[in-house]
């Protein structure tokens, strides 16, 4: 384990502990330990396979674990459901992109409001003023977020007509939107190019200065992993092979055997 | 000017717009036919047409919001109206004393047939909606065989004691004065017709405008976030079963609410007129007209009831002609040029304003 002699004092945000989840005779993600405090941004490596969108999906409780306990904000997530665990404050993106195709992107990030600004129908249906006052901060929260990932001159799109890069970074967007405490970014990176990682890499720092939360991401991309992260946890058959700093992790030699082979 | 766009964006001027079009359509159509009444142009067909086109665009209207919006097949929109009409019947059977004024028995009457098919709704939908895929299909389409066995084999009769009611025929005797609501197979009798034109087309304007207001409101993207993708809509923690509930719900209620208003419109009313077919040929409207488009299925549904109607001078080939014309729309709506022909000639506007601000 890495010291963290700043984040000693503190409770973590997320603390995973001694996770499992079989599925069938297969044991996808066993024994995993890990913690992520306020403001880290942290990584979640591993060669295909090992279980990293699996531990997503534990955490945000589209699994429900075989055995151990996931810990947020110091308080334990057993039995809730997806939404809820989005109520609590965990929000995530997806490996392969799940936006609303159909509506525009606009109205994509705004679906991120439902909880955050909530109205009931009946408001919605007789248009009480409570209607155009939460639509209007509603429009306004979301222009914001476009503005920041950089999404704004596509606002009147249809979600599936974008670009390949700007779809993740709009569900970056769909996710910030439902004010969570820790994000889960599936391979944000994916199929994007040099230019655009960069950028994206930039993008993540600025959201979690800017919003004050903690980021828990899975990447292949290790340009990015050891330029962003403070820490990273690696995994391999489902199983926690190394936690560390970037160098640390560089320079393991079980990593290196995990990656390249003997 | 900074309030002035805030307030434009809240829409967005295109969604905005296909509003403004859907309710000047029914306005306008109604202006015109009741110019055509007052002048005596109507053929006495047209005229009997009237009440039964609202009565079915408000189901269409209601199925849409099901199909076209929530994205879960609803085959038994003819139960919903079926509950709705046979409730209003009783209601407005019993109500006929104390409230002779017609369009006050037929308010009321038409919010219970609501409010009591919007229930069923609920009932059948708390165990369907947990699901996903085609269950609601098979669901709504058993409903409304069922719904149909009930009517058929109900008896209600009121009188000076009140309401009477059994499953088997002649179980009870009305008092002298009494009369009977409703009569197993040969369904509702004697039924004072309260319906009219008018109260119809501001049937239609409600349904719109609940339709529209859900629609673009938190609940309305939520619905459409579950139906494009049920994953990522729980991931931003919109509860699934309980948005789609609401879109089935809402459109069993104006089905019921349509169902009410026909049922008021005719002095006999058999519970075989809301049999399968009819789901179908609501849900032949909702297609036709385009899934998620108000106004088309405005205009389809008022198209195809009196196409058939149209073409009783040509006897055996009605049907042949009906279906082909069902085909060379979907081919047309479906073409792509002529799609896009339509998207440049309609939004010029809307790129023209953009290109200035």
């Amino acid at each position: 384990m890495a010291d963290h002699t700043d984040n000693n004092t503190k409770a973590p945000v997320l603390d995973v502990q001694e996770l499992g989840i079989d599925f069938g005779g297969l044991t996808a993600v066993n024994d995993l330990n890990m913690q992520v405090y306020d403001g880290e941004i942290v990584g979640l490596i591993g060669p295909n396979g090992a279980g990293k969108t699996t531990v997503f999906n534990l955490l945000t409780k589209v699994y429900k674990p075989t055995r151990g306990k996931i810990f947020f904000d110091g308080k334990d997530t057993a039995g809730k459901s997806v939404v809820d665990i989005n109520k609590a404050g965990i929000a995530r993106t997806f490996q392969n992109i799940r936006l609303f195709g159909n509506l525009s992107v606009l109205d994509n990030v705004k679906t991120g409001f439902h909880n955050v600004t909530p109205y009931s129908p009946i408001t919605a249906v007789l248009r009480l003023p409570k209607y155009y006052a939460s639509e209007r901060e509603i429009d306004e929260k979301a222009r914001e977020l476009l503005k920041i990932m950089e999404l704004d001159q596509f606002a009147d799109y249809t979600a599936s007509n974008l670009p390949y890069g700007a779809q993740r970074r709009l569900e970056i967007a769909r996710a910030l939107a439902t004010n969570p405490k820790l994000l889960l970014l599936d391979e944000p990176a994916a199929g994007m190019n040099p230019q655009e990682t960069a950028e994206l890499m930039d993008m993540i720092r600025f959201v979690r200065d800017h919003f004050k939360i903690a980021i828990l991401l899975i990447e292949h991309d290790m340009k990015l992993v050891m330029g962003i992260c403070e820490r990273i946890t690696v995994l391999n058959y489902g199983m926690m092979l190394a936690q560390g700093t970037p160098e640390e992790i560089q320079s393991n030699p079980e990593v290196i055997k995990a990656y390249l082979g003997d | 000017m900074k309030e002035k766009t805030a307030i434009f964006s809240l829409f967005g001027d295109k969604k905005k717009r296909g509003r403004l079009i859907s309710f000047a359509l029914v306005i306008a159509a109604y202006i015109i036919v009741e110019v055509l009444l007052k002048s005596g142009n109507l053929s006495s067909l047209f005229t009997s047409l009237l009440v039964p086109i609202t009565c079915y665009v408000v189901a269409s209207i209601g199925l849409n919001l099901n199909v076209g919006i929530s994205g879960e097949l609803n085959l038994g929109q003819a139960g919903f109206m079926s509950v709705g009409a046979f409730c209003a019947v009783c209601v407005s059977g019993v109500l006929a004393g104390s409230i002779t004024a017609g369009i006050p028995r037929l308010i009321i009457a038409i919010v219970c047939g609501a409010v009591l098919a919007g229930l069923f709704g609920f009932v059948i939908g708390i165990p369907v909606l947990k699901l996903q895929g085609d269950y609601l299909a098979i669901v709504t389409l058993a409903f409304g065989q069922i719904i149909k066995s009930i009517f058929m084999n109900t008896y209600i009769g009121f009188d000076s004691e009140g309401l009477h009611f059994s499953f088997v025929d002649s179980n009870f005797k009305l008092q002298p004065g009494g009369k009977m609501l409703l009569n197993g197979p040969m369904g509702a009798t004697g039924t004072q017709k309260i319906a009219n034109f008018t109260v119809g087309v501001v049937l239609v304007l409600i349904a719109l405008l609940i339709v529209y207001n859900l629609m673009f409101s938190r609940s309305g993207r939520a619905i459409m976030a579950a139906r494009d993708n049920r994953i990522a809509a729980e991931s931003v923690g919109i509860p699934i079963s309980r948005t789609k509930m609401l879109a089935f719900v809402v459109s069993a209620s104006l089905a019921g609410a349509a169902g009410a208003l026909y049922g008021l419109n005719y002095a006999t009313l058999v519970p075989n007129k809301f049999d399968f077919n009819t789901s179908i040929l609501i849900l032949v409207y909702v297609v036709l007209g385009g899934l998620g488009n108000m106004t088309g299925t405005i205009i389809s549904t008022v198209v195809l009831i009196l196409l058939p109607e149209l073409l009783r001078s040509l006897q055996d080939y009605r049907m042949l002609i009906y279906a082909v014309v069902l085909i060379l729309i979907m081919l047309v709506t479906n073409n792509d040029m002529l799609r896009t022909k339509w998207k440049s000639l309609t939004s010029r506007k809307a790129k023209g304003g953009a290109s200035n601000g």
